[in-house]
C-alpha cells in the first residue's frame, strides 16, 4: 500500500455507495429464497455450504477426539462408522464439492464478465434449490441414525447395511443435479455473455478454472448419477449388477465411483487454484505471471482428470498392466500443477506482498499443496501404494490436497471478497491472527498422520491398543484440530462482526483489477451502472491506493501490457 | 435495461434476442451431454458385461421380440421425422402444422409405450424379469414358451434352495452321474451360494466350465438373469425419458395452441426437438445392442 502523498483521482464516476444495492433493493424471505440475482444465490449458497461446513467439523471434532486416546472413548464401533462416515459425505458432497464455485463463483463469474447476471438464472436458483434438499436429506439420514458404508458406498456391503443407503445417495444424486446445473449455467454465461472487449485471454483466470471445473462437472457427474441410481435400484429392485450374491461384479462400482469421483477432486481443486491465481497477484502488485501457462494446465488438469481413476484401485485386483498404466498417467497429472505453483511464485518474486488476511491463507495454500502433491507421488507408486494403500498416509494426503488446499482456497475467496459482498471491512488483526491459527493447526493435524500411517495406522479404525507408539502421534493430530477449530470459530467471528460493527468497505480494498471492483460496494442489483471495458484483468497498476478512500482508486483504464500479451 | 427494441420473451440480462437464443440452444446441447454420459454409465456397463459373460446375451435376448423392437424403433424414427417438421413449422409460423405434428409425435410416443408394456407384461408373464425375480428357464430350448408356476425356479428360492440343490448334485456326482439334469441344474444354484463367502461369486473362471457344462447339457447360463437387469434397466431409464418427452412436448403444445411461438421465437419449440431427437438417437443404439445380440 504506497500513498503517493498526492491525491489520485478516479476515472469512475459511478457513485461507490450507492443507497439502493443488491442488499437492500428487495426485504423479506422470498426475495432472497425465490431471487434470480446471481449474487443473492451466491450469498444463500455460502451461508449453506457454511452451515454444512460446520456439522461436518463437528464430526471431524467428534472422530479427532475419539482417537485421542487408544480405546474406546465415545464411541462404539458402529457409531464410529457413522460419524466418519456423515463427516466424509457432508464434506465431500455438501461443501467442497459446490464451495467455490456455487458460492464465490455464482457471486463473481458474472461481476467478472461485466455481466447482468449468469445465463440462465432460473435453473442456477433451481440448482440452489435442488442443494437445499440434498442438505435437508441429509440432515434427515442423520436424524435416522446416519449411515456407516463410508462415503464411498462401496459394494457390496453398501447393499447389505440397514442404514439408510437409499436416502443419503438419493441425496448425492439431487446434489449431482444442482453441481451439473452450476457448470452448465457457467458454460454457456462464459461463452454467450462475455463483453467484446473481453477475448479469451483476457479473462481472469478464476474463470478458465470455473469454465474447466464446469466442463468436469457436466462430463462426470453424469456417471455418479447413473452409478448411485444403480445402487439405488440394486438395493431395491436387487438387479444384480453390483452384487456378487447374484453373480454381480462389485468391483464394477468401484471404477464407476472412481470415474466420478477422481474428476470430483478437480471439482474441487481446479476453482480453488483459480482463486489463488487472482489473490497471488492482486497481493504481489504484480501482473500474474505466465497467464497462457495457468490458463492451458486447467484445461489440461481437466483433461487429465478422467484417465487416472484407477489409482484408487490399486489393491481391487485390477489387472497389473492397469495398474501400471494408471500409475504412470497419474505421474502426469503433476507437470500441469506444478506449472501453476511455479507461475504462482514468480508472481510473487520481487512483488510487494501485502500480508492482508486472504494472502495468509493464499501463502498457506501454497505451502499445503505443495505437500498434498509431493505426497501423491508415492501413492501414485505402485510398490509404495502396497504398503500405504488405506492408512492414515493416504488420509494424510487427501486431506492436504482436499482441506489444506480447496478449502483454504474457499476461505481466501470469501475474505477477499467479503467487503464486496457486505460491503463492510472486517477486522484485519482478529481475521490475520485466525488465518495464522488455522494455518498452523492444519499442519500440526495433518502432518502428524503422515508418520502414523507410514506405520501402519488403518483409516477408518477406532481402536489401536495394541500399538501404544500411535498414540502420540493421533494426540498431536487432535492438538491440532482444536486449534483449527478455534481458528475457523475466530474467523468466523471476525467475519459476522463485520456486519455490525465493520467499517464501510471502499470501491476496491486490495487493489485487484479485474471488473468487480469497478462495480459499486454492494453491487447494485444488475451489477453496472454501465457495461465496464475489459481490459488487462492483471494491469495492478491501473488501480491506485488512496487514503482518502481508504482503499484503491483506479486511475487510467487497464491497457494490454506488451510484456504481458505474450 | 437500456435496450429500446427488447420484445418481451428475451429476459433483461441478455442483449438481444440472438444471443439469449444461441445461450438456450447451447445450454440444450450440454444437457444433451449429461444425458449422453448418464447412458454412457450404462453402455459400459453392457460392455463390461458382455465381454466377460457373453453367453447371457445370447441366451437372453431370445426372450426379447424382435418383431415388436423393430416396430417401436420404426415407430420412434417417425416420431423424429414429425418432430422435426414440427419444428420447421414453428420457424415458417405455421401453426396449425406445428399443432399436427406434435400431436402426431405424442401418437408416436404413446404407442412406443404401450408396445413396450406388452413386451414387459411378456417378460413378466414368462419370469425373465431381472436380479433375484428372474425365474430359472425350464425349457430346454431357450425361450419359445414360458415356464409354468410349479416348473419355474425364482432367483430367490434358487438362492435359498442353493445349499440343498448342491449337495444333492455333489451326491450325484459321487454316485457317477455326471450329466443327470440334476447336476447340470445344481451347477448354477451352487454359484449364488458360494458368492457370500468368498471371491468366487465373480470369479472368471467359474462361468468358462459353466459355459462348457451349459453347452452340453442346459443351454442357460448361470448369470442369465443379469441380462434382464441389463435389458430392464435401459429400456426402462430409456422409457422414464420418454414419458419426461410426452409431458414436453404436450407443454409446447399448449402454449403452440395459445400462438406461442412464430418465426421471431420458437425457441421452446427447437429445443424440446433436439431432446427427441436424443431419445430416438439412445433407442437406435438399445434395439440392435439388446435385441440383434447374434
Ligand atoms: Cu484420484
Amino acid at each position: 500500500m504506497s500513498s503517493t502523498g498526492q491525491t489520485v483521482k478516479s476515472i469512475l464516476t459511478s457513485p461507490v455507495h450507492p443507497e439502493v444495492n443488491y442488499l437492500n433493493a428487495t426485504k423479506g424471505f422470498a426475495s432472497w429464497f425465490f431471487t434470480l440475482d446471481h449474487k443473492r444465490i451466491g450469498i444463500m449458497y455460502m451461508c449453506s455450504i457454511l452451515t454444512a461446513f460446520f456439522l461436518g467439523g463437528v464430526f471431524a471434532m467428534l472422530i479427532r477426539t475419539e482417537l485421542f486416546t487408544p480405546g474406546q472413548l465415545m464411541f462404539t464401533s458402529d457409531q464410529y462408522n457413522r460419524v466418519f462416515t456423515l463427516h466424509g459425505a457432508i464434506m465431500v458432497f455438501l461443501v467442497l464439492i459446490p464451495g467455490i464455485p456455487a458460492a464465490l463463483g455464482n457471486f463473481v463469474l458474472p461481476l467478472m464478465l461485466g455481466a447482468k447476471d449468469v445465463a440462465f438464472p432460473r435453473l442456477n436458483l433451481l440448482s440452489y434449490h435442488l442443494y437445499v434438499i440434498g442438505l435437508v436429506m441429509a440432515l434427515l439420514v442423520l436424524g435416522l441414525g446416519g449411515i456407516d458404508t463410508g462415503w464411498t458406498f462401496y459394494t457390496p456391503y453398501s447393499i447389505q447395511t440397514q442404514t439408510p443407503v437409499v436416502l443419503i445417495t438419493s441425496a448425492a444424486f439431487i446434489l449431482g443435479f444442482s453441481s451439473i446445473f452450476t457448470g452448465l449455467n457457467f458454460i454457456v454465461t462464459i461463452h454467450k455473455m462475455r463483453p467484446p472487449s473481453m477475448t479469451w485471454f483476457k479473462m481472469p483466470l478464476l474463470l478458465w478454472a470455473l469454465y474447466s471445473t464446469a466442463l468436469i462437472q457436466i462430463v462426470a457427474t453424469p456417471v455418479l448419477g447413473i452409478t448411485l441410481l444403480l445402487l439405488i435400484v440394486e438395493r431395491v429392485m436387487h438387479i444384480g449388477i453390483f452384487n456378487p450374491a447374484l453373480g454381480g461384479d462389485p468391483v464394477l462400482f468401484q471404477h464407476f465411483f472412481w470415474f466420478y469421483s477422481h474428476p470430483a477432486v478437480y471439482i474441487m481443486i481446479l476453482p480453488a487454484m483459480g482463486v489463488i491465481s487472482e489473490l497471488v497477484s492482486t497481493f504481489s502488485r504484480k501482473h500474474i505471471f505466465g497467464y497462457r501457462f495457468i490458463a492451458y494446465s486447467s484445461i489440461a488438469i481437466a483433461i487429465f482428470s478422467f484417465i487416472v481413476w484407477g489409482h484408487h484401485m490399486f489393491t481391487s485386483g485390477q489387472s497389473n498392466l492397469m495398474n501400471m498404466v494408471f500409475s504412470a498417467l497419474t505421474f502426469s497429472v503433476s507437470i500441469p500443477s506444478a506449472v501453476k505453483m511455479f507461475n504462482w511464485l514468480t508472481t510473487m518474486y520481487k512483488g510487494s506482498i501485502n500480508l492482508a488476511t486472504p494472502m495468509i491463507y493464499t501463502l498457506s495454500f501454497m505451502f499445503i499443496f505443495a505437500i498434498a502433491g509431493l505426497t501423491g507421488l508415492p501413492l501414485a507408486t505402485l510398490a509404495t501404494d502396497i504398503h500405504l494403500h488405506d492408512t492414515y498416509f493416504v488420509v494424510a494426503h487427501f486431506h492436504y490436497t482436499m482441506m489444506g488446499s480447496t478449502l483454504f482456497a474457499f476461505v481466501a475467496g470469501i475474505h477477499y471478497w467479503w467487503p464486496k459482498m457486505t460491503g463492510r471491512m472486517y477486522n484485519q488483526k482478529v481475521a490475520r491472527f485466525a488465518a495464522w491459527l488455522v494455518s498452523i493447526g492444519f499442519n500440526v493435524t495433518f502432518f502428524s498422520q503422515f508418520p502414523l500411517g507410514s506405520l501402519g495406522m488403518p483409516r477408518r479404525y477406532h481402536l489401536y491398543e495394541a500399538m501404544p507408539d500411535w498414540q502420540i502421534y493421533h494426540q498431536i493430530s487432535t492438538i491440532g484440530a482444536y486449534m483449527q477449530m478455534i481458528g475457523f470459530l475466530l474467523a468466523a467471528y471476525a467475519l459476522i462482526s463485520s456486519l455490525s460493527k465493520g467499517k464501510l468497505a471502499p470501491r476496491n480494498p486490495w487493489g485487484g483489477a479485474t471488473l468487480e471492483w469497478e462495480t459499486s460496494t454492494p453491487p447494485i442489483t444488475f451489477n453496472f451502472e454501465d457495461t465496464p471495458d475489459a481490459g488487462d484483468p492483471y494491469d495492478v497498476e491501473s488501480w491506485q491506493w488512496s487514503d482518502e478512500e481508504g482503499g484503491y482508486v483506479k486511475v487510467r483504464p487497464s491497457v494490454v501490457d506488451e510484456d504481458h500479451a505474450e | 435495461m437500456s435496450h429500446h427494441d427488447h420484445p418481451s420473451h428475451v429476459h433483461h440480462h441478455f442483449e438481444n434476442e440472438v444471443q439469449q437464443f444461441d445461450s438456450d440452444k447451447m445450454g440444450m446441447w450440454l444437457f444433451l451431454v449429461t444425458e449422453i454420459m448418464i447412458f454412457a454409465g450404462l453402455f459400459c456397463a453392457y460392455i463390461i458385461y458382455r465381454t466377460h459373460n457373453p453367453e447371457i446375451f445370447h441366451y437372453g435376448h431370445q426372450f426379447l421380440d424382435k418383431q415388436l423392437g423393430a416396430l417401436n424403433t420404426l415407430i420412434l424414427l417417425t416420431s423424429s421425422l414429425t418432430m422435426a417438421w414440427g419444428v420447421r413449422a414453428a420457424q415458417l409460423s405455421q401453426k396449425k402444422t406445428l399443432l399436427t405434428m406434435l400431436a402426431l409425435t405424442m401418437l408416436c410416443a404413446f404407442g412406443f409405450l404401450i408396445i413396450k408394456y406388452f413386451e414387459y407384461s411378456a417378460k413378466i408373464h414368462h419370469g425373465t424379469l431381472y436380479g433375484d425375480r428372474y425365474v430359472w428357464q425350464t425349457d430346454e430350448h431357450g425361450g419359445e414358451h414360458g415356464a409354468s408356476g410349479d416348473e419355474a425356479h425364482s432367483m430367490a428360492e434358487a438362492v435359498a434352495d442353493a445349499q440343498a440343490v448342491s449337495e444333492d448334485a455333489m451326491a450325484a456326482e459321487a454316485a457317477g452321474g455326471t450329466s443327470t439334469m440334476n447336476a447340470s441344474m445344481a451347477v448354477p444354484s451352487s454359484q449364488f451360494a458360494l458368492a457370500p463367502e468368498g471371491p468366487s461369486g465373480f470369479d472368471l473362471n467359474a462361468p468358462e466350465e459353466q459355459k462348457e457344462a451349459a453347452a452340453h447339457s442346459f443351454p442357460q447360463p448361470a448369470k442369465a438373469h443379469l441380462f434382464f437387469s441389463i435389458y430392464f434397466i435401459m429400456t426402462g431409464l430409456h422409457g422414464i425419458h420418454v414419458v419426461i418427452g410426452i409431458i414436453c412436448i404436450f407443454t409446447i403444445f399448449v402454449f403452440s395452441a395459445r400462438g406461442a411461438y412464430n418465426s421471431t421465437y420458437y425457441t421452446p419449440v427447437d429445443l424440446v426437438g433436439l431432446y427427441w431427437h436424443l431419445v430416438d438417437l439412445i433407442w437406435i443404439y438399445l434395439f440392435p445392442l439388446l435385441y440383434l445380440v447374434d
